[in-house]
């Protein structure tokens, strides 16, 4: 007897739930071969002022974890995502057309990317920050600190490590994240979500959408709580526009190379620093 | 109306009242709720409801500072707009008033009342002498309105009279120097029909506002039991055509909560209630919404609460 088939439904990430798109809209993503695949929500600026909501309430929180405890949830994320190889595999081969072999050499890339940036958690402060000397009796440390809510353009290809590079370093560092997955490359994005959700990842501290980069990426320039962003998946004329709303908000706006980095986690970051009188 | 006055004609009239359709009004509330209110209408209903917000502050931890702080909130939400009107009134603990009163008249508040919560707030559980004594001191003290608590035991335990009496002996304290509002505490009622009850109590004892709850207990202003309530100060109005305003008050943090209250006001009581005479809202961190939702419409971008005060 033949089976009636059970396909997922790509549903945003908000807030630690998965919800449908407030608009109730849906579009079509194509495999390379261009036959249907999937209809993923189509995110709503609505969608996105939730998204910025359950991230700047997930953010004191994240940023008050302890460095390591940071670190520890970025490894359990790697941990869970090699879980779930398989099923990242079929969503790379159908959407960007590639071999397993390939696919699974990418999947394994993002999964190291967590890896190396978990180790970072605990060592920014000893790597970025420092004791100054001052002429006085004073201590004075300078130590880095998250910005706050940072919203990030995945890169289109590769669709899975694309997102994970942008991702793990903003969380590193103890800012929250609005993810906008790829227009056309999201599902593996997507299901980075459910990654997420059992990684003991505290709830809004990634929220993911995905839809249209153009109707949203206006939106993320002119939103007064959005303190960076990661243009890594935008056009350079899309980059410029966001720059010019961003300004009046003073929005940190940057692209990065695709190497993985600390500069990647710092660039989110402010430099503290703190007088504190010597004998007390 | 079949209430003279008396005590047999008192337990008559609310054993009479018909029980409330519990259903119905947990259906009616929740489509209510989902009523768009867009773009002018949006515009209007926040600055009507920036218009009716008691401005609350209720801690152990209350400051003079803190509560100077509220009334200068209060006057003027927000100091780069001067388009945003002041506030319905500030709600303190009784031995905040005079610093209240003082504060905001200083400031060019004279208009904004100072409500004082009394009646051994929020348990309502001490003697009537020292209920009285309370409420005494916040008038003198110069409350323009009194927020008393019920004694929910002697509700619960079925001294109707008893609680009857005590809203009387308080309204008499207030004369015509405070208004009164009656905190039933819903929360502690358990059920509409006990809702709906008390809130019949409360009007035929004097009280000018009821009250939902004291915002210290969970679940405070539902918007079934605002319902309730505003059905009973409808029929009150019908009854008797005196209007009695109505106050929901713990758990409206948003814009859209705050919407919703309106929109039930108005299907409910009528656009004669739109007013902070009859209507106002309990809260603390609602301000700050609405504050940023009235930026939101004005820049047409999205709002920062970096751009608020921190109460």
């Amino acid at each position: 007897m033949s089976r009636i088939d059970v396909n997922k439904t790509y549903k945003l990430f908000i807030g630690g739930t998965f919800p449908r798109s407030e608009s109730g809209r849906v579009y079509e993503v194509k495999a390379a071969n261009k036959k249907f695949l999937a209809n993923p929500a189509l995110a709503s600026r609505k969608d996105l002022r939730d998204a910025v909501v359950a991230a700047k309430s997930a953010q004191a929180g994240w940023a008050s974890a302890t460095a390591f405890n940071r670190g520890q949830i970025l490894y359990r994320i790697a941990e869970m995502m090699q879980g779930r190889a398989d099923q990242f595999t079929e969503e790379i081969v159908a959407l960007e057309g590639v071999t397993n072999k390939v696919a699974k050499l990418q999947i394994e890339e993002a999964i190291d990317t967590w890896v190396w940036y978990s180790g970072w958690c605990d060592k920014l402060s000893t790597y970025a920050g420092s004791q100054n000397q001052v002429a006085g009796p004073f201590y004075n440390f300078t130590t880095p600190e998250p910005l706050g809510v940072v919203a990030i353009f995945a890169e289109s290809k590769p669709s899975l490590l694309g997102a994970v590079r942008t991702l793990a370093p903003v969380m590193a560092g103890g800012n929250t994240a609005v993810l906008i997955a790829s227009e056309n490359f999201p599902l593996p994005a997507i299901t980075l979500g459910e990654v997420l959700s059992t990684s003991d990842v505290p709830a809004g501290v990634v929220n993911i959408l995905s839809g249209k980069t153009s109707e949203l990426y206006p939106w993320i320039g002119s939103h007064m709580e959005i303190d960076g962003v990661d243009v890594a998946g935008l056009s350079k004329r899309q980059e410029d526009e966001l720059k010019l709303v961003g300004a009046d908000n003073l929005k940190r706006i940057s692209r990065f190379s695709t190497a993985n980095h600390p500069e990647r986690i710092l660039s989110f970051m402010e430099q503290k620093t703190i007088w504190h009188p010597i004998g007390i | 109306m079949m209430f003279d006055g008396s005590q047999a004609s008192l337990r008559k009239f609310l054993s009479d009242l018909p029980p409330v359709d519990q259903v119905g009004a947990d259906a009616r509330a929740a489509m209510l709720a989902t009523r768009s209110i867009k773009t002018s209408s949006k515009a209007w209903a926040i600055d009507m409801a920036i218009s009716m917000v008691d401005l609350t502050t209720l801690e152990g931890a209350d400051t003079p500072g803190k509560v100077k702080s509220l009334c200068a909130k209060a006057v003027r939400p927000d100091p780069t707009d001067l388009t945003v009107p002041s506030v319905g009134a500030i709600c303190v603990y009784n031995d905040m008033v005079k610093t209240a009163r003082a504060e905001l008249d200083l400031i060019g508040g004279k208009s904004i009342p100072v409500a004082a919560v009394a009646t051994a707030f929020p348990s309502g559980r001490a003697s009537i002498e020292v209920k009285k004594l309370d409420t005494q001191n916040a008038v003198d003290a110069g409350a323009n309105e009194i927020d008393m608590v019920i004694d929910r035991g002697a509700f619960l335990s079925g001294k109707l009279i008893q609680v009857f009496e005590e809203i009387q002996i308080i309204k008499h304290i207030c004369g015509d120097k405070a208004h009164l509002k009656v905190i039933l505490e819903t929360g502690e009622l358990v059920t509409y029909d006990n809702v709906r009850k008390a809130s019949f109590l409360a009007m035929l004892a004097g009280a000018d506002f009821i009250k939902t709850s004291t915002g210290k207990v969970a679940p405070a202003a539902t918007a079934p039991v605002v319902l309730v309530m505003l059905e009973a100060v409808r029929d009150y109005f019908t009854m008797t055509g005196k209007k009695i305003g109505v106050k929901p008050a713990g758990g409206i943090r948003t814009t859209k909560d705050a919407i919703k209250q309106l929109v039930l006001v108005n299907e409910t009581a009528g656009d004669q209630w739109l007013t902070p005479d009859l209507f106002r809202i309990g809260a603390s961190a609602l301000l700050n919404d609405l504050l940023m939702q009235r930026m939101k419409l004005r820049t047409g971008h999205y709002a920062s609460a970096n751009y608020v005060t921190i109460d």
